[in-house]
C-alpha cells in the first residue's frame, strides 16, 4: 500500500552492501538516543507548561484543539501507521466520543472527567464489532467500507427517533468546567492542561504498546500478514483489536474536543473531519507517533493560514500549501526530522 | 521411526480449479524429505495444505492428529513452522523484531534471549545486522533470517519453500550446509519443496517427485537422484 511506501522511500529495500553496518533505518526519533529522546521531551513539556501563562486565551483554546486532534491523529496512527488498515471512518468515532461526552454532561449531569473513560470504551467497542467484518477487506476496499461509516454519521445523528438526546440538527450545548481545587486558572488554561495530561498519558501508553510484544504482532500483520500468521499469530483478533483501540484514542479525542469546544452538531463530523485526520497523519508521518502533534498543528492552523492569504481560494491556498510540504517532506515530519538527526551523526 | 507427519489422499485447489489430486506422503521424526517437481505441480499447494492456508481434503496428521481445517495460526502454534516462498520478511521491523516476532506464540518467554543468541551463533551475518530494517538485507540474509525466525518458535517440523530461490549459488550452497547442521544439532525435522533437485537430493532422506498434481515417485534420496529418468529430467546430466 502506498503510504507504506512512503516512510520508507527513502531507504532503499533490496540488497544491502556486503560487509557495510547500516544505522538503524527508522523515521525519526527510534534512531535518537533515548537519552537523547528524554532531554527533548522534558524540554517540549517545559515549554508546554508555560505557554499558557503566556499566551491570549484564544491561542491557549487552538493549541487545545491542536492536542485533541494530535490525539485522534495518534489513534489513526496506531491503525494505519502500525497494523497497516485504512480508515476513512474516524469522524465517526470522534463523533460518538463527542456525543457521549455532551450526553453524559448535559443529559445526566455527570462530571466531564468520567465522559473520556466511557467514550473511550463505547468507541473500542464499536471500532472492535466494525473491525470484525471489516477483516475481509483490504486496502482501497477497507477505505471505501469506512467511508460508508464517515458519510453515515452525520445522518444518523440527525434522526428524529434520537432527538431527543442527540438535539438533532440543532446539536447540544455544553457548559465549560472550570479549574478544580481553586487553581488560580480560568477554564481555558485548565482544560489545555486537562488536555495536556490526558494526552502525555495517552502518548506514553502508544510508546509502550508499539515496542511491546502486541505492537510487534501489529506490526507483522502490516508488513506480512500471511508470515504472521505462520508465526502463530491471530490475525484476525489483532485486526480488530487494532480497530478498536485506533477508535479508543479518537473517541477520548472526540470527547475532550466537545467539552472544549462547548457545543456538539452533527455536520463538525462529517468526511472532511476523517480526510483532515489521514492529512495530518501524513504531514506528521505515518508510523511516526510524535508526528501526530505536527499532524494536529497541520490540521487546525494551515485552513486559517490559507483563509487570511486568500479568502475566495483558500481551498486552493491550502492544496498548494498541502502539496509543498509533501514536496519537501515526502514521508512527512518524520522523515525530515529523521534526515536531521542523520546530518547531525554524520558530522 | 515414528512418523512425524503422515499426509494421506490431500486434495487441494484455488476456486474451482483442482491442483492437488491425492497426495500421500510422510515424514520421520528428525528426517529430511524433499518435494521435487517443475513449476505448477502443486509443491507450494502442498505447503499451503498442510498450514490451512488452501482449502484442502483427505488427511494430515501431524504426531497423529488431524490438523487439517485447523487455521494457520493454530498449526504454527502445534510446531509447524512455515518459511514462505517470497520468505515473509517483515521489511520494516529490525532483524531482531523479526527473530522476537519468531517466538511470539511461545509460551517460555523467558528463554527467547538466549534463542535469539543461539541464532546469532548459528547466522553471525544476522547478528551484525541486528538493528538494521530487515527489508534492507539482500536476499541471501533475508532468507537466513527467514530459517532463524522460523527455528525461534522452537518448532518440530519445518515447511521450506524454495528456500534456494533467487539466490547466488555460493550464498545457496552455504545455507544448505547450515540446514544440514540445523536438521543435527536442533532435531528439526524438515519439509523441503525445491526446484534445484540437486541440491534438495543431497540434504533429504526421503524424496518424492510432483507431477502435475500427483506423486508419479518416492523413494530414498539416493535412490530417486540415480533413476535415469529424473536425472534426464530434473538433474539436466
Amino acid at each position: 500500500m502506498s503510504t507504506h511506501e512512503e516512510t520508507v522511500a527513502h531507504h532503499d529495500i533490496g540488497e544491502s552492501p556486503e560487509g557495510e553496518n547500516r544505522p538503524i533505518a527508522r523515521p525519526g526519533g527510534a534512531s535518537a538516543s533515548a537519552g537523547a529522546r528524554r532531554i527533548i521531551f522534558l524540554v517540549l513539556l517545559a515549554v508546554a507548561l508555560v505557554l499558557p501563562a503566556l499566551l491570549k486565551n484564544f491561542v491557549v483554546f487552538q493549541l487545545t484543539q491542536t492536542m485533541v486532534y494530535a490525539i485522534a491523529i495518534l489513534g489513526l496512527n496506531l491503525l494505519t501507521g502500525f497494523n497497516g488498515q485504512f480508515s476513512l471512518g474516524h469522524s465517526a468515532f470522534y463523533a460518538v466520543g463527542a456525543y457521549t461526552a455532551a450526553i453524559m454532561m448535559e443529559h445526566m449531569g455527570i462530571g466531564y472527567v468520567w465522559t473520556l473513560p466511557v467514550a473511550g470504551v463505547i468507541c473500542f467497542i464499536i471500532g472492535f464489532l466494525f473491525g470484525l467484518p471489516a477483516l475481509r477487506l483490504e486496502g482501497v476496499y477497507l477505505a471505501l467500507a469506512t467511508f460508508a461509516l464517515a458519510a453515515a454519521t452525520p445522518q444518523i445523528l440527525k434522526l428524529s427517533p434520537l432527538e431527543h438526546w442527540t438535539g438533532g440538527v440543532q446539536g447540544i450545548v455544553i457548559t465549560k468546567p472550570d479549574a478544580p481545587f481553586g487553581l488560580p486558572l480560568n477554564q481555558d488554561q485548565w482544560l489545555y492542561y486537562f488536555t495536556l495530561i490526558v494526552g502525555i498519558i495517552l502518548y506514553i501508553c502508544a510508546t509502550n504498546l508499539v515496542t511491546s510484544r502486541t505492537g510487534r504482532a501489529l506490526m507483522a500483520i502490516r508488513d506480512n500478514p500471511i508470515a504472521a500468521r505462520s508465526m502463530g499469530v491471530n490475525t484476525s483478533l489483532y485486526k480488530a483489536s487494532a480497530f478498536g483501540l485506533s477508535a479508543f484514542y479518537t473517541g477520548i479525542a472526540g470527547a475532550l474536543g466537545a467539552i472544549i469546544v462547548q457545543f456538539v452538531a452533527p455536520d463538525s463530523f462529517t468526511l472532511t473531519l476523517s480526510i483532515g485526520f489521514l492529512v495530518g497523519l501524513v504531514v506528521g508521518g505515518v508510523g511516526w507517533l510524535p508526528g501526530a502533534l505536527f499532524g494536529g498543528a497541520f490540521l487546525l492552523f494551515v485552513p486559517n493560514i490559507a483563509e487570511g492569504v486568500s479568502k475566495g481560494l483558500s481551498g486552493a491556498v491550502y492544496g498548494l500549501l498541502l502539496i509543498a510540504i509533501i514536496y519537501v517532506m515526502p514521508s512527512g515530519l518524520a522523515g525530515f526530522v529523521q534526515a536531521i538527526v542523520s546530518k547531525v551523526r554524520g558530522k | 521411526m515414528t512418523k512425524l507427519l503422515e499426509v494421506k489422499g490431500l486434495t487441494a485447489g484455488y476456486g474451482q480449479v483442482r491442483v492437488l489430486h491425492g497426495l500421500d506422503f510422510s515424514l520421520d521424526e528428525g528426517g529430511v524429505t524433499t518435494l521435487l517437481g517443475a513449476n505448477g505441480a502443486g509443491k507450494t499447494t502442498t505447503l499451503r495444505a498442510i498450514c490451512g492456508m488452501v482449502k484442502a481434503g483427505g488427511e494430515i496428521l501431524f504426531e497423529g492428529k488431524n490438523i487439517l481445517g485447523k487455521s494457520t495460526e493454530d498449526v504454527a502454534r502445534l510446531g509447524v513452522a512455515h518459511i514462505p516462498e517470497g520468505r515473509g520478511t517483515f521489511t520494516r521491523m529490525t532483524t531482531e523484531e523479526n527473530l522476537l516476532l519468531g517466538a511470539i506464540s511461545r509460551k517460555d518467554q523467558k528463554n527467547v534471549q538466549k534463542d535469539i543468541d543461539k541464532m546469532y551463533d548459528h547466522f553471525p551475518r544476522l547478528k551484525q545486522r541486528r538493528l538494521q530494517q530487515a527489508g534492507t538485507l539482500s536476499g541471501g540474509e533475508q532468507q537466513m533470517l527467514a530459517i532463524a525466525r522460523a527455528l525461534m518458535l522452537r518448532p518440530r517440523l519445518m515447511l521450506l519453500d524454495e528456500p534456494s530461490f533467487g539466490l547466488a549459488p555460493l550464498v545457496v550452497k552455504e545455507m544448505f550446509e547450515i540446514l544440514t547442521a540445523l536438521n543435527k544439532e536442533e532435531n528439526a525435522s524438515m519439509l523441503i519443496v525445491e526446484q534445484n533437485a540437486a541440491l534438495a537430493l543431497g540434504i533429504a532422506d526421503d524424496a518424492y517427485l510432483l507431477e502435475t498434481g500427483s506423486i508419479v515417485m518416492s523413494g530414498p534420496a539416493k535412490q530417486i537422484g540415480a533413476d535415469e529418468n529424473v536425472r534426464r529430467s530434473y538433474l539436466g546430466y
